[in-house]
């Protein structure tokens, strides 16, 4: 058993070094997370491995430590989201800050307070952290900019979901290593979908080939055509058959039962049809090749039964990387600003 | 109550004369008495407007007052001290006020208040429809009787193709405009600014530029076919400003107006402001209907208005309460406070070489008028002709002033220009004889 | 001021080779001995010690590494530096753990890493090893093993390079301007 080596005698020379210089001088400036549409990749490689720390902190048989003791946390939800919700509350809880959920039916927004108003009010009982769910695009743009402690998208509106993204991004990470020159296809419902918005923005920062893949009617409008930096730089192809061709990730958006009424597409059993992620659309990509989605899943519109649960399928991953992904986010902006406790 | 004045030595531009030359103007009772080089004072209060312009006083024909019923955003009194703030000597009531402008009883309201705590001029504009409901029509001939200049549901589309059609019918008979907030409700429902990609990337609900064009169309092919006169009011796009060209030449009875914001910022300024960044604001002052549109909609519509196909500019003065903007953007109110910075935003135009000064003191001054026939209810109004009605605007095109909502005498402190500096700016303003706003700045 | 070479790299390597020895001694053999390094330097100093041990007597002693990030209580004073990377501890329930930093100074790393240590498991016992002792304790915490006492004032800037991290090997003191060095 017993290898014996004996230490190595030191060059007389310092050579180069073995490890990189530790980056303790890596810089974390942000105080908010609202979107990901301005992250460099040095912040989203910090964002990374403080999950893979994350990570580690949640295998220990008692997931728990003291990094937020004394810090309070509040989600404020103007939408049901039960998944986001307990993954940021969990994530909360295992730093060990004191989490408080508030529901916020969105009628309140019309007849009750304002929701500057309300960030105000919930700062003032000692909200070191907002989490902020909202129907409307840039709510938390407005609650950053009334709020002394910190302010996290939890998904506004059809504009972004900035930790799905990176959960996302982790994932990826997972099983590919680098996403640089990667094909990642997101088909489905990119009109209304926040995810797809911040995944496009992180994956292509990155320099991941993005093809969004969607009826016309589903596709936002100037996406293809925007100018350099406006948006970010993705391929549009209206055939799932040939998005697909040789993608390293298939993600599939939830399709709403409101779009299939609302005259986005003719109906149900047509958009299956085209759009549907099932095994024999993903023969066509590489044979590594895996399935994610943000969830929920409409298994048999979207995605095919045996697609969603079979081998291929990542989604289970990504709801387990969702809870370090938001350790880590909930870390770093405490890190910043907010109330001194020393 | 009005006083005799002297304006010596300023630049005259009077476009309805073709005027542009350095002389004195000569004001008593209330009228012009004289426009020429050397006039006498003969111990009139005189005014050094040397190194300046004088022109006639700003006729805005879209100016939201919202008195009756919304005195929190504005009020007679406020709204027309933002006038002349302005340069405006004469503001045309939008008729959205709670009641609406639908009845005499509602108008001789605003007529009478406005008699008694406007500085400037307030010419109503009565309601197409019931309620502004869009069903009935409005008694059309008891607004006309009572002093409306024009009628329109703005705020709303007259969106019924049937109604709009007897509208500009039974308003032929009084020589009257109907003036439409052209926007296709079913292609523009939900939105909140122009549909491209900076709604893409706010993830916000855009109108696409075919809703405003569409129902330009419409009206346009409606005046044709009744020989009635629409005016589009706020035209914002391309295509609206070649459907009004189109118009035009065929001989079609058309009017248009554009506002200073539409001619100035783009829809970009909801996402980054009006002094640009790359920091997304959401914001909500520039949240307006029509929406900012892209630069090219923008240059075509600073060619129309250069080139005639767009007879004047209207600020759609639009102010509202504070917490109608400090809120989500879906929930904001839409529309701009623009009385105040309308003739320094515009002069951006003439600083950049697209619009001469002439031209736009003749778009804001009789170009309006025109296209109204406000000179039928005001006669002289937009010009600096003897016996007209003395009203005068002193502006200095190159003084360049920083925008301070805090400091508007509007009550809506809602513009994207705060902290913005503009170069161009209102000095005095006289309406009807007497000396409504004057600079800080010092005049003598 | 110019910094003051404390540890040369024959000193450092000295100083890990007597902490291996007293290592053993004190605990007469390696028996259920695990090292942990706290992140960044005490891993490579685990390791060294670790080898040297190796070397002498034979055995190998299983190296965990801990980052204590999520521990510390004085975050609030550190500033941006937020950088955690996963702990990476082997069995530690029931063994001797010898805890390996680089500089002893308030204490407050060790209160963090002793924290975080018995958040994965009850060691039997656990030992203090470190490469420099500068003083200015702030907590009732001392080392079981020390390479250098080194009497610093606390404005002074006690800076340890090892080549696997900083691909440098020295211990330099500077003096803060106007500020003395105890003797």
């Amino acid at each position: 058993m017993t290898t014996i080596r004996t230490p190595e005698p030191r060059p007389a020379e310092p050579a180069a070094p073995a490890i990189a210089p530790s980056p303790d001088e890596t810089a974390w400036r942000r105080r908010h997370l609202l979107d990901l549409d301005d992250f460099g990749a040095e912040e989203i490689e910090l964002l990374m491995t403080t999950t893979d720390a994350m990570k580690e902190v949640l295998a220990r048989e008692v997931p728990r430590v003291p990094a937020l003791r004394g810090s309070t946390i509040i989600t404020l939800f103007y939408e049901n989201s039960t998944r986001t919700r307990s993954s940021f509350e969990l994530a909360g809880k295992v730093l060990g800050a004191d989490v408080i959920n508030v529901a916020a039916s969105s009628s309140s927004v019309t007849k009750g307070e304002s929701l500057v108003d309300t960030v105000k009010t919930l700062q003032a009982i000692g909200a070191d952290v907002i989490i902020m769910r909202h129907g409307r695009s840039g709510a938390p743009y407005l609650a950053a900019r009334h709020a002394v402690c910190s302010i996290v998208n939890a998904g506004d509106g059809l504009h972004a979901h900035p930790t799905q993204a990176l959960l996302d991004l982790y994932t990826m990470r997972a099983r590919l290593g680098d996403v640089r020159g990667r094909k990642v296809v997101i088909v489905g419902d990119v009109l209304h979908s926040r995810v797809a918005r911040s995944d496009m923005w992180l994956l292509t920062s990155l320099g991941a080939e993005v093809v969004v893949c969607a009826p016309p009617t589903l596709i936002p409008q100037g996406l293809a055509g925007a100018g350099e930096g406006q948006l970010p730089p993705v391929r549009v192809e209206t055939d799932l058959d040939v998005a697909v061709r040789d993608a390293d990730v298939v993600m599939a958006l939830r399709m709403q039962n409101e779009r299939m009424t609302g005259g986005f597409v003719p109906g149900v059993r047509e958009y299956s049809r085209l759009y549907q992620v099932n095994a024999g659309r993903l023969a066509r990509a590489k044979p590594a090749a895996f399935v994610m989605h943000p969830g929920p899943m409409n298994e048999g519109i979207e995605i095919s039964h045996e697609v969603a649960h079979g081998l291929q399928s990542q989604v289970e991953e990504q709801v387990a990387n969702g809870v370090a992904v938001r350790m880590a986010v909930l870390w770093l902006i405490t890190r910043v600003g907010g109330r001194s406790r020393t | 109550m009005s006083e005799r004045l002297v304006i010596r030595g300023g630049r005259v531009i009077d476009p309805a004369r073709r005027l542009d030359e350095i002389a004195d103007v000569l004001v008593e009772d209330g009228q012009i008495v004289e426009v020429a080089r050397g006039v006498a004072g003969d111990g009139a209060r005189e005014i050094d407007a040397r190194g300046l312009v004088v022109a006639p006083g700003f006729v805005d024909v879209h100016t939201h007052l919202r008195d009756p019923g919304l005195e929190y955003k504005e009020d007679i009194a406020s709204g027309t001290r933002a006038a002349a703030r302005g340069g405006f000597t004469t503001v045309c009531a939008m008729p959205n006020t709670q009641p609406a402008m639908d009845n005499r009883a509602t108008v001789e309201y605003v007529l009478r208040k406005a008699a008694g705590e406007a500085i400037v001029r307030v010419l109503p504009i009565g309601a197409v429809s019931k309620d502004r409901a869009g069903r009935a029509l409005a008694e059309l001939g008891d607004l006309a009787e009572t002093g409306c200049i024009g009628f329109s549901d703005d705020g709303a589309p007259v969106g019924d193709a049937t109604l709009m059609r007897r509208a500009l019918e039974y308003a032929s008979a009084f020589g009257l405009p109907v003036i439409d907030h052209c926007e296709e409700p079913s292609l523009s429902h939900d939105a909140v600014m122009h549909e491209g990609w900076v709604a893409t990337r706010l993830g916000l609900r855009g109108a696409p530029a075919a809703a405003e064009s569409s129902m330009v169309e419409r009206d346009v092919a409606l005046a044709a076919a009744t020989g009635g006169h629409v005016h589009i009011a706020h035209v914002s796009t391309r295509a609206a400003v070649d459907a009004v060209r189109r118009a035009k030449a065929r001989g079609v009875q058309v009017t248009a107006e554009v506002t200073p914001h539409h001619l100035t910022l783009t829809d970009e300024t909801v996402a980054f402001g009006a002094r640009g960044g790359d920091a997304l604001l959401y914001d909500t002052d520039a949240k307006v209907n029509p929406p900012l549109r892209p630069q090219d909609d923008v240059d075509a519509c600073i060619d129309g208005l250069a080139d005639g196909t767009i007879d004047c500019v209207a600020t759609d003065h639009a102010p509202h309460a504070l917490i109608e903007k400090l809120c989500e953007f879906d929930e904001a109110a839409f529309g701009i406070s623009g009385l105040e910075t309308a003739f320094g935003l515009c002069m951006r135009l003439v600083h950049a070489g697209r619009l001469d000064l002439a031209t736009l003191v003749e778009r804001m001054t009789i170009g309006p008028v025109r296209a109204l026939g406000l000179d039928r209810a005001v006669p002289g109004i937009g010009t600096l002709a003897t016996g007209a009605p003395a009203d005068v605007v002193l502006v200095d095109p190159d003084a360049q002033w920083l925008v301070e909502p805090e400091r508007f005498a509007s009550k809506g402190k809602n513009t994207p220009l705060a902290g913005v500096t503009l170069r161009g700016a209102v000095i005095a303003t006289i309406a009807a004889g007497r000396l409504v706003f004057e600079s800080e700045a010092e005049l003598v | 001021m110019s910094p003051v070479i404390a540890m040369s790299r024959d000193d450092i390597r000295r100083a890990v080779t007597r902490i291996a020895h007293e290592i053993v001694e004190h605990n007469r053999g390696t028996q259920d001995l695990v090292f942990v390094g706290m992140r960044t330097r005490g891993v490579p100093l685990a390791q060294r010690i670790a080898m040297a041990i190796a070397g002498f007597e034979g055995e190998e002693v299983p190296v965990g590494s801990l980052d204590v990030g999520l521990y510390r209580d004085d975050l609030t004073e550190r500033g941006p530096a937020v950088n955690i990377q996963p702990s990476d501890l082997p069995e530690i329930a029931g063994k001797r753990v010898v805890l390996v930093d680089d500089v002893l100074y308030t204490g407050r790393t060790v209160r963090a890493a002793l924290d975080a240590l018995i958040d994965y498991g009850r060691p039997r016992r656990i030992q203090l090893a470190v490469l420099i002792d500068r003083g200015h304790r702030e907590l009732p915490i001392r080392a079981d093993f020390v390479g250098k006492n080194i009497p610093t004032s606390p404005a002074d800037d006690v800076r340890v390079r090892l080549y696997e991290t900083d691909g440098d090997e020295y211990v330099h003191v500077a003096a803060a301007e106007g500020a003395e060095v105890a003797p």
